[in-house]
């Protein structure tokens, strides 16, 4: 199940469920550290260990060295959340494993040897956790792991040490966002060591009202306590954004669902969108959707618009004659409008 | 320019950004900017600032000029460079900067020391392994002190196909 073509549990405020899992391997200096041989063999090692495994998993990866990939192929990858910005900063030395429906890559190279990655819709980070467990397992057969009986998984920045896990969850809050309710819950969250950041994770910040929650501790937990933290956790975030949107539809619905309307009004016939105003008339779209207001469009039309409405998406699938990305953006988000009405 | 969000006012917040290669402009006015408190408020949290702003307040007996520096014999990582970069270069550096790093550790971690999670399946062959040599050991220092020699003897063979093999897979 792909995050973006499926909707999973609770899927009306929470949008996808992701694990990562830092690993690197014995005797060989962490990827800042490492020559060119070393790099080589850590790529092919881990290729090999999959490609090669006995496990039916093995086939269900595609190989592609970020190196021979082009800049907006790369981009793409990141824009799918399937590499980090990180694996494409450093192309030169990266590769990366997606399987074929796109929902878990395990990168190689990036700023640790190995970091296994799954993405699924909705909420349900015990079953990436079962996914990226059994990976683990199969690589860790063919490679041995540098891992030390205190401090867990040893990871190239101690922040990731122990578990080198990170879970997060990305959450649609478009009323808490707007009914100021944000800060609180936000320093609370702080607080209990639960971290909030944007659509990009580590550094980026929030746009269209989508918000990131992940752990922030990675040692003396085990991994199926930090999980269970963070679901009690994204329960409660997801009943209070329901609650807030009850009121709101309950207080105002004929404004709610005139600014519903209205965003889909622009987003059909605007001739020029810049980014921003895109992430915000999509959430308000999106909003749409959840509440049953918008009946055009569905979920999946709404992650597809949001993939495609990004700079490397654009640059690949849109007009190449035209260089402004705006217009396109404009261009490609109305014919996927239309195209997706008429299936309806 | 008029504010993006009230549309009403004239804006007199402009920000730029660039995110994921990325340029947004964002201008609103004084009011939209107060209310929007993520703008301002939720500007781009790191862990990995986090862990630099620990690192800022630590390790002024590492900096002292008379004091030689040490560097990981693996790796060359010397513990200035990785206050730096935050990153160190190889397994080996958890070892040589222990004394700086394990008090560093249990701030960014919460306090937490000791891991609990999954462990790799080797390592659990390992720890059992060892777990089992050392229960051995024992045996055979008792069987020293009964003076029962013969087993005793069969014990340290045995002890020492275990090392032998625990040497090999290791």
């Amino acid at each position: 199940m792909s995050w973006i073509n499926d909707i999973g549990p609770l899927g009306d405020v929470v949008l996808s469920s992701r694990i990562r899992l830092a690993r690197n391997l014995a005797d060989i200096p962490f990827p800042q550290a490492m020559d060119k041989i070393d790099r080589d063999s850590v790529i092919h090692g881990v290729y090999r260990s999959i490609a090669g495994s006995d496990s039916p998993i093995g086939e269900e990866f595609q190989f592609l060295s970020m190196k021979d990939l082009s800049h907006v192929d790369r981009q793409i990858l990141v824009e799918k959340h399937l590499a980090s910005p990180d694996l494409m900063k450093y192309h030169e030395r990266s590769a990366i494993l997606v399987n074929w429906q796109e929902e878990c890559s395990i990168m190689i190279n990036e700023e640790d040897h190995i970091r296994l990655q799954c993405i699924l819709p909705g909420y349900q980070l015990k079953r990436g956790l079962d996914y990226l467990d059994n990976i683990d397992d199969i690589i860790e057969a063919q490679l041995p792991y540098a891992f030390d009986p205190n401090l867990g998984y040893l990871t190239s920045c101690p922040t990731n040490l122990g578990t080198g896990m990170r879970a997060s969850i990305m959450l649609h809050l478009p009323i808490l966002a707007t009914t100021g309710q944000m800060k609180a819950m936000l320093q609370t969250l702080a607080k209990i060591g639960v971290t909030v950041r944007g659509l990009y994770g580590e550094g980026s910040e929030v746009m269209g009202d989508i918000y990131q929650i992940s752990n922030q501790i990675t040692l003396g937990a085990s991994e199926e306590e930090i999980i269970s933290n963070l679901e009690i956790v994204t329960k409660q975030i997801v009943q209070k954004e329901k609650q807030a949107r009850q009121l709101a539809l309950a207080g105002s619905r004929i404004h709610l669902e005139d600014e519903i309307w209205r965003a889909y009004g622009t987003m059909l016939h605007a001739r020029c969108m810049d980014f921003n105003e895109f992430m915000e008339l999509l959430s308000t779209l999106r909003l749409g959707v959840e509440t049953g207001i918008m009946t055009k469009i569905d979920i999946k039309t709404i992650n597809r618009l949001m993939i495609m409405g990004q700079p490397g998406h654009l640059r690949k699938y849109g007009d190449k004659t035209i260089g402004d990305l705006d217009i396109i953006r404009a261009e490609v988000i109305s014919k996927l409008l239309r195209s997706t009405e008429l299936e309806n | 320019m008029l504010c993006q969000r009230c549309k009403k006012n004239p804006a007199t917040v402009h920000m730029t950004k660039i995110i994921n290669n990325m340029k947004t402009e964002i201008h609103l006015c004084g009011e939209c900017a107060r209310e929007r408190e993520d703008v301002s408020w939720f500007s781009p949290f790191s862990i990995n600032d986090l862990l630099a702003s620990f690192l800022a307040t630590t390790g002024s007996t590492v900096t002292a000029d008379n004091r030689p520096i040490v560097k990981c014999d693996r790796c060359g990582m010397d513990f200035d460079k990785f206050k730096k970069k935050g990153r160190f270069g190889c397994e080996n550096c958890y070892q040589v900067f222990k004394e700086e790093i394990y008090p560093i550790i249990r701030r960014v971690q919460g306090g937490a020391y000791g891991h609990t999670g999954k462990k790799p399946k080797r390592e659990n062959k390992r720890l059992e392994a060892n777990k089992e040599i050392e229960e051995l050991k024992q045996r055979l220092e008792e069987a020293v002190r009964q003076e029962a020699f013969e087993e005793a003897a069969k014990l340290r063979d045995y002890i020492r196909e275990l090392e032998r093999k625990e040497g090999q897979e290791g």
